[in-house]
C-alpha cells in the first residue's frame, strides 16, 4: 500500500479559445480498493475542479466510462488501481466525438447506428392488450439475451482497425445488434433485407477479422463467433441475391 | 438563444420518460426526451432483479392475480399508499410486462418439468406445468405472497431500457442526450418547458412545450453513500421546487439497502444473507443474533439496516479511509456455492474491490437505495401546482409505495405508470391549448444566465462547491439516515440552514467554459440542500415510525395522526425552510390499515376506522 500514483491525462477542452490538446500529470496516493472510478474523481474535487470525464453507475454496469487506460480501451470503473503500475496514461476513447478532456459523445454515434439498421423488431402484427403472451422458447430468449448484454460502451470501435480508416464502418457492436434481430423470431425480417442493410464494406465484409473488438469488450460478448457466423451467412445470402431464381428452385435455396 | 418546441418534453429517458413518450408519440405527438446521459445509460438499466406483475405462470407463481398483488403492495407501503394508485398498477402491470414482451424483451421463459430452486441456502423442487411452456415466467423477491418477478437472466433493467429506447427510436421520439433541465418555464400557473443547460458545449437552451414531464428518477445523490448511478441527483425535483408552487410528497421517505460494498457503495444482493451469509464488526463477531436472536441476519431490509447502524454507532465497526464499515462473511457458503449461486457477486468483489469472497470478508455498510417521495401527482400523473405538468417513475410521487416499495414493484412502476400517465398526457394535449408566454421564457432564460455568470465570476462568493456538498452529505446522514430521532434531526435542520446559505455564496474555481462539470454542480448544489433540507425537515416533524422512516423517540405506527403524506414545497427562494402541508394518504381504501407482518413495533389505531370501498371508488 501507500503508493504515489502518476497520472497523465489528455487534456483539451474544444470549448475554450485558449486551451490546446496537452498531458497534464498529476499525483495522487493510492488507498484500499481504490478504482479509476475514485482517482478521477478524487483529483477533480481536490486538485483541478476543471477535469472532465464520465461516470454513470459506476458498476460497470451502463458503459459511460470507457477510456483508453495506459493503451487499451476499458471501462474505468471496475480498473482497480492495485492492477496497474505506478504510471498509468488516460486518453479519451479515439474515433468518438470529444466533448473534453476525457469525456466522448457516444451517444450520437450509437443514435446514428441503430437508425441505420432500424434496431426494433420489425413485425406486422398487432399488440392485443386482452390476449396472453406469445410464447417462446427459453433457451431462445436467454439467446437472444446473450448479444443483448452491449452496453454499448464503445470500447469495440474504438479498438477497432477498419473503424479507425473508415468513418461508415458498423463496427463490431452494431453487427452483433444486428445478430440480435436475426435470432429474434418477433422479427419478420427477411435474410435479404438483413443483407441490404450490412451485406457491404461498410458492414460485415469491411470487418477484418483480427478480433481486438473481442479481446476488449467489457461484457465478453462472442463477438468472434457472432462476426464469423454473420460472415458466413451474408456470403451465403449475396450467392443468393445473384442467383436466377429458376437456378434457386433447382438447388432448393 | 435556441429554442426548441414540441408537444410533449420529457425531462429524463429512463424506463418511465420513454415509456410516457412512446405513447405520445404513437398517438401523433412530437416528443422531445431530454437526458443526461445517452438513453440507455440511465439508471434503469442497472436493475437486474426484475418487475412484478401478476402473470401467475410459475409453479410458484400459481394462484396469483392483481388482488394478491395489490395486498402486498399496501402492506409493503405500511399503508401509506394510495390504494388508488395502487389498484391502477396491480391491475395494468400484467398488460404491460406482455406489452413489452411484444416488443421484443427477451423475458425468461417457463421450461415445463421439475426445476430447482434455492430458499435459505437450500434447494427444492417445484413442477412447471407443461401447459405454461415458453410464458412470461417469474421469480422469488423478498415481501412477496407469490413469485411474481418477470426477469431477464441478470439484466432486466438493462434488456428493457434497450427495446423501449428502440421503440421510442422507432416511432420518432427525439432524445437529446448529454443535456440538463435546469429550470422550468412557468407563470405560476402553467407549465410551459424548460431551461436546459447543453452538457456537450455547455450553451443555454430553451424547449417549450404543451405538457412538460419530470421522469429524472430518483434523487438518492443527496445522500454520500448511495446504491443510485452517479446522476441521480434531484435535478427534476429541484426543477419543481423552484417554482414555489409544485410540492414534494413524503420527501421523509427513504429505503435503504443493507449491503453496498465501501467504498463504492455498489449493491451486493441480498442472496448473500439469504443463502447463509453473515455479518461482522470490528472483532469480527456476529452481533446480529443479540439484536434480532429469531431472523438474525435475515431480518428484512430496513430492520438489518437499523441494527447495522446501531451497532457502528457504538464504535464497533471497521475503520476504513472511506468511514466505518462492517464486514460481510459468505466464506462457509463454500467456493461451490459462491462460485455458481452467487456468481453475480464474486463478480462484483472481484472486480470493484479486488476480494476474492471465497477467502475474504467483504466490506458493507447500509446504504441509500431507493426515493419512496418525490413530485406529487394525483392518479393522472399530473403534478400539484401547476398545468400541463406531469411526473412518472421514481421521481414521482404518485404514491403506490407509501413508506415502503417492495422490491420489484419501482421497476414494474415505471412501465405500468409510464403506460397508465402517458394516456392521459394523449388526453391532456388532445383536449387543451396552451398558451405560451414567451415572456416567461426570456425570463426563465435570463435567470439562469444570470445564475452561471455570477457563479463563474464569484459574484455572490467564493464557497467551494465540493465542501458544501461534503458538508449536506454529513449533515443528512446524521439526522436523516436509517435511525432518526428528533435531536439528531433538529441539529440537521438548523446546521442545513445554514449549508443553505453558503451554498448560495458558491463560486466556480475554473473557468466554466464548455462543457464544464463543476458548472453543473454548481448550478444544482443549492437545489440539493433545499431537497435535504426537505428530507430532514419532514422528518423532524412525523413523529411516528413508519416503513423506512424510524423514529427511534417515536417507535409507533401512528395511524390517529399520521395516516397522511407530506407536501413540502418551497415557498418563497430565500427561505430556508420548506413550508410542510398534509393530505390524506388515501381516500379510498380497499383493504383498512392493518399489521406490516414483520419488524414488530406498536400501531396506535385510528379513532374512526374506515370502511372498505370497492375497487377504485371515491370514499
Ligand atoms: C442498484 C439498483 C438496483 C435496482 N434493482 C431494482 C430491481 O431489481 N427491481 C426494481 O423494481 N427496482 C430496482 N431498482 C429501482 C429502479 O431501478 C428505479 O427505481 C427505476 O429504474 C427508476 O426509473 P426512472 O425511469 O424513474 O428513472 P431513471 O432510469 O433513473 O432515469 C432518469 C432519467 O432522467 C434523466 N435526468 C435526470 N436529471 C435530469 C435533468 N436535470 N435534466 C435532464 N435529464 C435528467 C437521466 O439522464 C435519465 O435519463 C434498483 C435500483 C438500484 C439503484
Ligand atoms: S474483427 Fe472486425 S469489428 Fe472486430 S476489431 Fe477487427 S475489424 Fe473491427
Ligand atoms: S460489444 Fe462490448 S465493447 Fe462493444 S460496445 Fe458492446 S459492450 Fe462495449
Ligand atoms: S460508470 Fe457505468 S460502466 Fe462505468
Amino acid at each position: 500500500m501507500a503508493r504515489m500514483l502518476k497520472f497523465n491525462i489528455f487534456r483539451y477542452n474544444p470549448q475554450d479559445p485558449n486551451s490546446v490538446p496537452h498531458m497534464q500529470s498529476f499525483t495522487i496516493d493510492e488507498t484500499e480498493s481504490m478504482t479509476l472510478f475514485i482517482v478521477l474523481n478524487r483529483l477533480r474535487e481536490e486538485q483541478d475542479p476543471s477535469l472532465q470525464f464520465d461516470f454513470c453507475c459506476r458498476a460497470g454496469i451502463c458503459g459511460a466510462c470507457a477510456m483508453v487506460v495506459n493503451g487499451r480501451p476499458g471501462l474505468a470503473c471496475h480498473t482497480k488501481t492495485k492492477d496497474l503500475p505506478d504510471e498509468i496514461t488516460l486518453m479519451p476513447l479515439p474515433i468518438f466525438k470529444l466533448v473534453g478532456d476525457l469525456s466522448v459523445d457516444t451517444g450520437t454515434w450509437f443514435r446514428a447506428m441503430y437508425k441505420k439498421i432500424e434496431s426494433w423488431c420489425h413485425t406486422k402484427k398487432v399488440f392485443d392488450p386482452t390476449a396472453q403472451e406469445e410464447r417462446m422458447d427459453n433457451a431462445v430468449a436467454e439467446a437472444i439475451y446473450e448479444l443483448d448484454r452491449c452496453v454499448e460502451c464503445g470500447c469495440c470501435v474504438a479498438a477497432c482497425g477498419t473503424a479507425l480508416m473508415r468513418e461508415d464502418f458498423l463496427g463490431a457492436t452494431t453487427l452483433n445488434r444486428v445478430a440480435r434481430f436475426m435470432l429474434d423470431p418477433r422479427d419478420e425480417r427477411t435474410e435479404k433485407e438483413y443483407f441490404d442493410i450490412i451485406g457491404t464494406d461498410e458492414g460485415i465484409f469491411g470487418c477484418m477479422g483480427l478480433l481486438a473488438c473481442q479481446d476488449v469488450c467489457p461484457k465478453y460478448l462472442p463477438l468472434q463467433d457472432v462476426l464469423g457466423k454473420l460472415r458466413k451467412k451474408m456470403a451465403f445470402a449475396a450467392v443468393n441475391n445473384f442467383l436466377p431464381s429458376f437456378l434457386k428452385r433447382e438447388i432448393n435455396l | 438563444m435556441q429554442i426548441f418546441q414540441t408537444d410533449l418534453l420529457c425531462i429524463g429517458a429512463g424506463l418511465a420518460g420513454e415509456r410516457v413518450a412512446i405513447e405520445a408519440a404513437d398517438n401523433g405527438f412530437s416528443v422531445i426526451c431530454l437526458s443526461l446521459v445517452p438513453a440507455r445509460r440511465s439508471h434503469s438499466s442497472a436493475a437486474q432483479g426484475g418487475m412484478q406483475a401478476a402473470l401467475g405462470n410459475s409453479a410458484m407463481g400459481e394462484g396469483d392475480s392483481p388482488d394478491v398483488h395489490f395486498a402486498d403492495t399496501v402492506k409493503g407501503s405500511d399503508w401509506g399508499a394510495d390504494q388508488e394508485c395502487a389498484r391502477i398498477f396491480v391491475d395494468t402491470a400484467p398488460i404491460a410486462m406482455r406489452q413489452m414482451a411484444f416488443w421484443g424483451v427477451p423475458w425468461n421463459r417457463v421450461v415445463p418439468g421439475e426445476a430447482t430452486y434455492y430458499k435459505g441456502g437450500k434447494p427444492f423442487t417445484a413442477f412447471e406445468k407443461p401447459e405454461n411452456e415458453g410464458l412470461i415466467h417469474s421469480r422469488s423477491f423478498g415481501g412477496t405472497a407469490k413469485w411474481r418477478t418477470c426477469y431477464t437472466s441478470d439484466g432486466t433493467g438493462h434488456a428493457v431500457l434497450y427495446t423501449l429506447d428502440n421503440r421510442a427510436a422507432q416511432m420518432g421520439v427525439e432524445v437529446h442526450d448529454k443535456t440538463e433541465a435546469i429550470a422550468l418555464i412557468h407563470d405560476g400557473e402553467t407549465c410551459m418547458g424548460a431551461i436546459v443547460r447543453c452538457l456537450k458545449t455547455g450553451e443555454l437552451r430553451a424547449y417549450l412545450s404543451r405538457a412538460t414531464l419530470i421522469a429524472t428518477g430518483g434523487y438518492g445523490r443527496i445522500y454520500r453513500e448511495s446504491t443510485n448511478a452517479v446522476i441521480c441527483d434531484g435535478g427534476g425535483h429541484i426543477a419543481a421546487l423552484d417554482t414555489g408552487v409544485v410540492p414534494m410528497g413524503n420527501p421523509e421517505a427513504i429505503q435503504f439497502h443493507p449491503t453496498g460494498i465501501v467504498p463504492t457503495d455498489i449493491l451486493v444482493t441480498e442472496g448473500c444473507r439469504g443463502d447463509g451469509g453473515t455479518l461482522l464488526d470490528v472483532n469480527q463477531y456476529r452481533f446480529m443474533p443479540d439484536y434480532e436472536p429469531d431472523k438474525a441476519e435475515l431480518a428484512s431490509r430496513d430492520v438489518v439496516s437499523r441494527r447495522m447502524t446501531e451497532h457502528m454507532r457504538k464504535g464497533l465497526g471497521v475503520k476504513s479511509p472511506y468511514g466505518d464499515h462492517l464486514w460481510l462473511d459468505i466464506r462457509h457458503l463454500g467456493e461451490k456455492h459462491i462460485t455458481t449461486k452467487l456468481r453475480e457477486v464474486q463478480e462484483i468483489c472481484e472486480s470493484f474491490l479486488g476480494v476474492d469472497p471465497v477467502h475474504q470478508l467483504i466490506p458493507v455498510r447500509p446504504t441509500q437505495h431507493y426515493s419512496m417521495g418525490g413530485v406529487r401527482t394525483n392518479k393522472d400523473g399530473a403534478a400539484y401546482g401547476l398545468k400541463g405538468l406531469y411526473s412518472a417513475g421514481e421521481a414521482a410521487c404518485w404514491d403506490m409505495h407509501g413508506f415502503n416499495r417492495l422490491g420489484g414493484n419501482s421497476l414494474a412502476e415505471t412501465i405500468v405508470a409510464g403506460m397508465h400517465v402517458g394516456g392521459k398526457v394523449v388526453e391532456f394535449l388532445s383536449g387543451t391549448e396552451t398558451v405560451i408566454k414567451t415572456e416567461c421564457m426570456r425570463d426563465a432564460y435570463r435567470k439562469q444566465e444570470d445564475r452561471i455568470r455570477a457563479l463563474i465570476h464569484g459574484t455572490n462568493g467564493r464557497e467551494n462547491v465540493y465542501a458544501v456538498r461534503n458538508a449536506m452529505f454529513d449533515t443528512i446522514m446524521k439526522g436523516a439516515g436509517i435511525f432518526r430521532n428528533g435531536a439528531d434531526l433538529q441539529e440537521s435542520v438548523d446546521k442545513l440552514s445554514e449549508i443553505l446559505v453558503r451554498a448560495r455564496k458558491v463560486g466556480l474555481k475554473s473557468n466554466g467554459l464548455g462543457a464544464n462539470q463543476e458548472l453543473a454542480i454548481a448550478l444544482k448544489i443549492e437545489g440539493m440542500v433545499k431537497l435535504a433540507q426537505c428530507v430532514c425537515y419532514a422528518a423532524l416533524k412525523r413523529t411516528e415510525s413508519r416503513g423506512a422512516h424510524t423514529r427511534e423517540d417515536f417507535p409507533e405506527r401512528n395511524d390517529r395522526d399520521w395516516l397522511n403524506r407530506t407536501l413540502a414545497t418551497w415557498a418563497k427562494p430565500e427561505d430556508v425552510l420548506p413550508t410542510l402541508n398534509y393530505e390524506p394518504s388515501t381516500t379510498v381504501f380497499e383493504i383498512p390499515p392493518g399489521e406490516r407482518g414483520y419488524g414488530g413495533g406498536k400501531i396506535i389505531p385510528m379513532d374512526t376506522p374506515p370502511k372498505a370501498t370497492p375497487k377504485g371508488k371515491k370514499a
